[in-house]
Parts: structure tokens; C-alpha cells; sequence
């Protein structure tokens, strides 16, 4: 309903100011926050909101990463919203708290400005860093864009924060490629943003006395809970269930929200984002701002006669297996671009998930690229031979799945 | 270990702590020794309530030492460190 | 709550420690943690670092904790504790609280010396409003009794053992006190379980503050040291009286940091004959048997006995007592 949809400013923003401004509207009680490339302007941006007074958030200058996300943990235990943003290096300092923040149930929100791994050190954009962290019990989505970036910053508390979820949330973007880019893009109100997010509602738990507590230090100490516990063989694994069932839950959140979200700014967002896939021959399947090039690059294979289409993955995990399935229904060719590699796995993440989500189902012939390491570009061009790599593929048959790279010298 | 812990659909989240340790007896763990407080040496000083480290000593109604054999490790610091010889570890 | 206080006072007061806490007979640590806790006044949050204390009071399905706790990992309690503390202050100026609760930081020598120091760090140089407890036991203890930055020289540890060429750990016992003290933030004090009325007023200052504090707490650790369990605060009375870890605290005074002994430290200052010799603290201790057994090693023995005057002399000249 165009009537519903609120009055929205235009404002030319890059990915990382976009992410800043979203942060500054929410105004989370905590945000600890170490630089890195091509991080730094969220951070030096919001300390600006700060120093200005227009944010009452306080703002932890912490002196690593590690320290960023553990003061997050400490911040999120209190009942209080955290937020953290962090790349590459960053966010491979952070990855042993990454595995506490998610299994403690904290619904911490972080940016990840996508930038390849080290060594050689690289401060250009691919999808190592987040890839490293997909098991970690966090969910990831992938933004294409600095819209993306802004909305998906405010959405991700709501997912967050439910109370069938309560788990950390990646907020991804590509570093340069979307950090660094001015877009103009359209920007809620600050009383929309406060009504959408709200306050953070804490969920209970019956702890040590048999009392139901909500689940936070308690600041007056008369529902105390014991948090970060010891646990033997006989109860871990529970734990684990549990924070697999929360996964589970967010998969329908994220579409709940995002419907929630589009009746708001009239931007609908939900785990996938499927472009003139009706009626495909071919899909290219990816994640973040190249899905936007591919995008181009099947308006021109359309144009060439190829009935092209794009699945652009936002949710990467919790992994939409039947959202992807049913988006590819009919199309026989499927061009899957990783921009990261598992070193010495049968192909890049993003393929294994692919080929595991069509497992035993049948399916289209899946060709995989790994592309756009350490910020290689990517063209139309590229995109479309990738397409029409993945059609003769399944054309001519093939074997398990080739893993081809795109743009590699030698 | 026990075999009757609730299963993934019950336990409370995040991991956190469900039963005070004061379900465990660590009185279990004395080795054969045990502080007992001879009453009328002991002039209620509050010494071994405040140097015992599993609080497992206190202050009775009557001002003099108590033992909590429930907890009481047997360590020996308070037998050791009474100024009036009032606390004797004795054989169990 | 007055700082002063009786032992009696102190043994009568509500211990906010459940029965029932894993650590091992005699140990130091859960006394220092049951005396800390003695001091609090107002609601409180306690941060634990991954060690003993941590695990012997968090074993699920049980938890000795009495007040809100958390454990987050080992090397990051000043980083966690700091973000507890601003998510506090930023609730209470929200007003979705009346007033932040004391934090308390609880630490082993691990989580302090080497892999937390770095936290440790920055959140002092950050100034955050807490109290930051070092229980030193002077090694890994709850992984198996390897060397720390804070192992003192020639003590035997599983990963500094003493064999015929190598004496224990070569290295000397990193000053943190200083190095805390240094940072020039609001209070920094020593402390000993078997002066428990003097560690109890110095938590009370460290809480009443406005800004870090830190207490560094000598912790005799029956196992890793190696005597028996009775003797943990008589162990720790040596310490204190051979000057081995003299009682001290630093505060600052119309823009001046002004050190100060205290307790048996101070008598000892004034009256230097009370001072004994460091190998009465050291042959009652296992840790150190090999200076003493087959033979004595004379020489190593006067190395730790000129270390200990050297700091003490240091010590002496900061209070304005040399």
C-alpha cells in the first residue's frame, strides 16, 4: 500500500556512512569499535554522532577487535543493545568470540565490510573473512547495495532480538565496492526507525534459584544468573540443538521482517532476491554487490536471446535451502560465483551449500566460479561467460561439479 | 553425571547455571580428617569462619564455631590458624 | 557501608558465595573471592576470566554464584567488564535503570599478566569505573601448573620445571603492581588472604572510587605450590613478612600519586628487623624444594633474597620510607 509506505529522504551516502546513519538512528546503548580498512568510516562516523551529541550511545574505543566483540558480549549481557563492526583481520581476531557471542544467545548486531584475508595482506573486497566465520552460529546476510546496507541495518535487531532467534546478526557488505561507493539512496525517518526497532524485549529463563529471571546480569542483582558456564560431555551438545533450532526460527523471521520492513519504506526484502528467474534457462547464484553486475549481465543475455536470470543469496546462513530450490525450479544451468575459496574442499562455500541443498533432489547442473579474490573485478562480460559456461555445461553433461576461476592469470 | 538432565527442549538457554552448588556436598571429598571445635576453648574470635575458604565454618547462636560437615573439605586452615588451640583435626 | 570493621562483623555478614565451590582443599582462590565479596554494598556484577575460580564455581548444572556473573573467555574479563560497565552507564542515562551496579573483575595471574594484559590495559587507559581483582597464584594453575609472567624466579612449574640444568623458571616475576600503577589510574593496591580485614577495606576503596582500580592478591595455591592444604594463610603471612609480596596501595593526593604500606608491611618498614629472610618462605613451599634438596643452592637462594630487597627498597622509596 503506497499509502502506508513513509516519506523518505534522499541522501547521497556511501555503504559505510549509510551503515553509520542507520546505527546513529537506532542508537543502540553500546557500540565497541576498533578500526579497520574499509571499515573506518562507520566508526569515525558514528564518533562524530557522538562527540556531536545527537547519539546517547556510549562509545567504546577498545584497543582490538577481540576486545570490540567481548565488550559487546559484556554490553549485550547487561539487556542492552551492542553493536560492533569489523573486516577481515578484524574479523579473524574476533572469531573465538564469535562462537561465545552466538552460543550465549546475545543478539549483538555487527557490520562486516567484506575484505579478503591475509596474507598477502589485502584491503580490497571478497567474502573470506565472513566465510571463515559461517559456522560460528552467527546469521549473515549479504546486502548488494548501500540501500541494502542501511535498511538491513535497522532490520537485523528485529531478527535479532526474537524471541524464537536471539542470535547475533553479520551484516555484510563489499568492502569498497559498497563501503566506499555514494549511492543515493533513501533514508527512513528517526521516529520510523525507533518505532520498527523498538526497545530490545528480553526473553526468561529459569535460572539457579527456579526462578523465572529475563535473561540479563540483573543490575539490581535480585534475579542473578551465572553466564558463561562450564559445561562437561553430558550437556554441550544440547546447547548446540538449541542454538541449530534458533537458526531454523530465523529463517522465517527474516521474511517477516522484511515484509514488515517493505510495508514500511516500500523496500521488501527476505532471504533470497530472485531477478526474472520465471521463466530461466540459466541462473548465476551469488552473494553480495557482483550479483548486481550479474544482474546487467542477464538484461544483455536476455537482449542475446539466453534466457538469463539471477539468484542473489542474502541470507547465507541461516541457508535458504528451500527458498533457493524453489527459485531455480526449471532453469537446467546454474552459474555458482564464490568470492572465497575453502582451501583443499570439493569447491567454494557457496557451492557446497548449493550442491548440498540439491542433493538427492535433482536439480540444474551446477558449474562453480571462484571469482574477485582480494578485490579482482568482475565485469559484465565476465558474468555473462560464466552463464553461458554453466549452459553448455548442462547442454553437454558433465561430471560432479567443475570449478573454473574467472579472471585468474596463468 | 546424571542420566535424568533435561533434554535440548528444556534446558534453559544460553547455557546459563540451573541448581546452586550447594547440591554438591564437597564434605565428600575429606580425606579421614575432620576439625572439630572443642566449645570451651573457643572464645568465638570468628578467625576460622573468616580464613575458611568453602564457608563451611560459622558463628553459632552461642558465639562459638560451627563446622558444616556438608562442605567442610577438611583443610585444616582453621585448626591451623585458631590462636586458642579450640579446633582439632580428628581422625573420621 | 564504613570501611572499617571487626572480624566478627565481617564473619557475620550474608556470604554471597553458595556452598559447594569445586576448588581444591585449602585453595586460596575461593577464600580471596568469599573476602571480596565480603566488601560489597550495593548490588554488584562479577566477571570472570577462565581459570580455577571460574571453572570450580560454574560446573553445570551448578553455579556458586549468588550475584549476577558472567564468563566469557580467558583473556578478555577487563574487555568484557568494560562493556558491561557502558551499556550500565548508557541504560542509567537512558533512565532505564536508577544506577549502574559495582563491577567487579576476578582474574587469575593467566588472565592478567600475559593473555589478558592487553585487555587488561586498555580498559584502564580507557578509564573505565571498576575493580579489577587479581587472585596470583603465580601460574596456569587450572590447566596444570604452567609458568605465568607472574611465576617468581626459580619456582618450579610443569613448563619451567628443575631439572640439572635448568632451575625452575629463569625469569623474574613481571612487577604488575607497578606496571598497574603506572597506567596512573585511581587505586592500586596489594593484598593478602591472611590480612583479611586489610584486603576487605582496599576493596571497599577500590569500589568506592570513580574509575579502574586494581588489587593484586597473593593466592597460595596448595596444589602448584606444593605444601599442605592447612597451611595456605600461613604461606601467604610469609609472603608478607619476608617482603616476598609486601602490602601496599597507591592513590592519588592533590595531584600526587602517594604510595603507601600497610599492615605487617608498614611495621616491617618501620621497624626493619621484623623482616625475615625469604627462605622461610620459600622452604615451606614444594615449588622451591630443589634450592634446598639434595643441596642447598646457596647462590640461587641469595638471588631471590637480593631481588626481594631490591623491590622492597623500590617500594620503600616510593612510599617516602627508604
Amino acid at each position: 500500500m503506497a499509502s502506508a509506505v513513509v516519506e523518505q529522504k534522499r541522501v547521497g551516502m556511501t555503504g559505510d556512512e549509510a551503515v553509520a546513519y542507520a546505527i546513529k538512528q537506532v542508537e543502540p546503548d553500546v557500540v565497541a569499535a576498533y578500526p579497520i580498512t574499509p571499515q573506518t568510516i562507520i566508526v569515525e562516523r558514528f564518533s562524530e554522532y557522538v562527540a556531536s551529541g545527537e547519539v546517547r550511545t556510549e562509545f567504546v574505543a577498545v584497543e582490538s577487535e577481540h576486545s570490540a566483540l567481548s565488550a559487546c558480549v559484556g554490553a549485550a549481557a547487561t539487556g542492552a543493545r551492542a553493536f560492533t563492526a569489523t573486516a577481515s583481520q578484524g574479523l579473524a581476531l574476533m572469531w573465538e568470540i564469535l562462537y561465545i557471542a552466538s552460543s550465549l544467545r546475545l543478539p549483538i548486531v555487527m557490520a562486516i565490510v567484506n575484505r579478503a584475508l591475509s596474507a598477502p595482506i589485502n584491503i580490497h573486497c571478497d567474502h573470506s573473512d565472513a566465510m571463515g566465520a559461517r559456522d560460528s552460529g552467527w546469521i549473515q546476510l549479504f546486502c548488494e547495495n548501500c540501500q541494502e546496507a542501511y535498511d538491513t541495518t535497522i532490520q537485523a535487531w528485529r531478527i535479532a532480538e526474537h524471541p524464537s532467534v536471539q542470535l547475533p546478526v553479520m551484516v555484510c557488505l563489499d568492502g569498497f565496492v559498497v563501503s566506499h561507493t555514494l549511492e543515493d539512496i533513501s533514508v527512513l525517518p528517526d521516529r520510523a526507525v525507533k518505532e520498527f526497532v523498538g526497545e530490545r524485549e528480553l526473553v526468561s529463563v529459569v535460572g539457579h534459584e527456579g526462578l523465572e529471571a529475563p535473561y540479563r546480569l540483573d543490575p539490581e542483582g535480585r534475579r542473578p544468573l551465572s553466564m558463561g558456564t562450564f559445561a562437561m560431555y553430558d550437556l554441550y551438545f544440547e546447547y548446540k540443538r538449541q542454538q541449530e533450532e534458533a537458526m531454523e526460527a530465523a529463517l522465517t523471521v527474516i521474511e517477516e521482517v522484511g515484509r514488515e520492513y517493505g510495508e514500511l519504506s516500500g523496500r521488501y526484502y527476505g532471504l533470497i532476491d530472485a531477478y526474472r528467474l520465471e521463466d530461466a534457462e540459466v541462473a548465476i547464484v551469488g552473494l553480495g554487490s557482483s550479483m548486481g553486475t550479474a544482474k546487467d549481465a542477464a538484461d544483455e543475455l536476455r537482449n542475446e536471446g539466453v534466457r538469463a536470470g539471477v539468484l542473489r543469496i542474502r541470507s547465507f546462513r541461516p541457508f535458504p535451502s528451500e527458498a533457493v530450490r524453489e527459485a531455480l525450479r526449471g532453469v537446467k544451468a546454474v552459474a555458482v560465483m564464490d568470492r572465497a575459496m575453502s582451501f583443499g574442499g570439493p569447491a567454494g562455500p557457496l557451492m557446497m551449500d548449493m550442491a548440498t541443498a540439491f542433493y538427492g533432489r535433482g536439480g540444474p547442473v551446477m558449474t562453480n566460479y571462484i571469482y574477485g579474490l582480494g578485490g579482482r573485478d568482475i565485469s559484465v562480460e565476465d558474468l555473462k561467460e560464466a552463464a553461458r559456461g554453466a549452459l553448455k555445461a548442462a547442454e553437454e553433461g558433465v561430471e560432479g561439479v567443475p570449478v573454473k576461476f574467472v579472471g585468474l592469470r596463468g | 553425571m546424571s542420566s535424568s538432565l533435561p533434554g535440548w527442549k528444556e534446558l534453559p538457554m544460553g547455557g546459563v547455571a540451573f541448581r546452586p552448588s550447594t547440591d554438591v556436598k564437597t564434605g565428600e571429598w575429606r580425606l579421614g580428617f575432620r576439625p572439630v571445635v572443642k566449645e570451651e576453648k573457643c572464645v568465638g574470635c570468628a578467625l576460622c569462619v573468616v580464613f575458611c575458604p568453602d564457608m563451611a565454618m560459622g558463628l553459632g547462636e552461642d558465639g562459638k564455631a560451627k563446622v558444616n560437615y556438608d562442605y567442610c573439605k577438611g583443610c585444616g586452615i582453621c585448626a591451623s590458624e585458631c590462636p586458642y588451640g579450640a579446633i582439632e583435626m580428628v581422625s573420621e | 557501608m564504613s570501611i572499617s570493621a571487626t572480624l566478627r562483623e565481617v564473619a557475620r555478614r550474608p556470604d554471597m558465595l553458595y556452598q559447594g565451590v569445586r576448588t581444591c582443599s585449602g585453595c586460596g582462590a575461593s577464600l580471596i573471592a568469599k573476602l571480596v565479596l565480603k566488601a560489597i554494598g550495593k548490588p554488584t556484577v562479577v566477571v570472570s576470566a577462565t581459570g580455577c575460580l571460574e571453572v570450580a564455581t560454574s560446573i553445570l548444572p551448578f553455579t556458586s554464584w549468588k550475584v549476577p556473573w558472567i564468563h566469557n573467555a580467558f583473556e578478555n574479563a577487563a574487555a568484557t567488564a568494560a562493556g558491561i560497565e557502558a551499556a550500565y552507564k548508557a541504560m542509567a542515562k537512558k533512565g532505564l535503570i536508577k544506577e549502574a551496579p559495582d563491577v567487579i573483575v576476578m582474574a587469575g595471574d593467566g588472565g592478567t599478566y600475559d593473555i589478558g594484559f592487553q585487555a587488561l590495559s586498555g580498559a584502564l587507559e580507557r578509564g573505565h569505573d571498576f575493580l579489577y581483582v587479581l587472585y596470583d597464584n603465580e601460574a596456569y594453575m587450572n590447566t596444570g601448573i604452567q609458568r605465568s609472567g607472574g611465576t617468581p624466579r626459580f619456582a618450579w612449574t610443569t613448563t619451567s620445571p628443575a631439572g640439572e640444568i635448568l632451575k625452575g623458571k629463569l625469569e623474574a616475576k613481571k612487577p604488575l603492581g607497578f606496571i598497574v600503577a603506572e597506567h596512573r589510574i585511581p587505586y592500586v593496591a596489594t593484598a593478602s588472604p591472611s590480612e583479611p580485614l586489610d584486603l576487605i577495606r582496599k576493596v571497599r576503596k577500590g569500589l568506592e572510587v570513580e574509575g579502574p582500580a586494581f588489587i593484586h592478591v597473593i593466592c597460595p595455591c596448595p596444589r602448584g605450590w606444593r605444601f599442605d592444604p592447612s597451611l595456605t594463610i600461613k604461606v601467604a603471612r610469609l609472603a608478607v613478612r619476608t617482603c616476598f609480596f609486601p602490602l601496599w596501595e597507591c592513590h592519588w593526593e592533590d595531584g600526587e600519586q602517594i604510595y603507601q604500606l600497610t599492615g605487617p608491611s608498614r611495621l616491617i618498614a618501620e621497624v626493619p628487623e621484623l623482616k625475615l629472610p625469604v627462605e622461610y618462605y620459600l622452604a615451606v613451599q614444594g615449588r622451591f624444594s630443589h634450592l634446598f634438596r639434595p643441596k642447598r643452592l646457596d647462590q640461587l637462594i641469595a638471588e631471590i633474597q637480593s631481588e626481594v630487597d631490591a623491590n622492597w627498597k623500590l617500594l620503600l622509596r616510593r612510599a617516602g620510607m627508604a
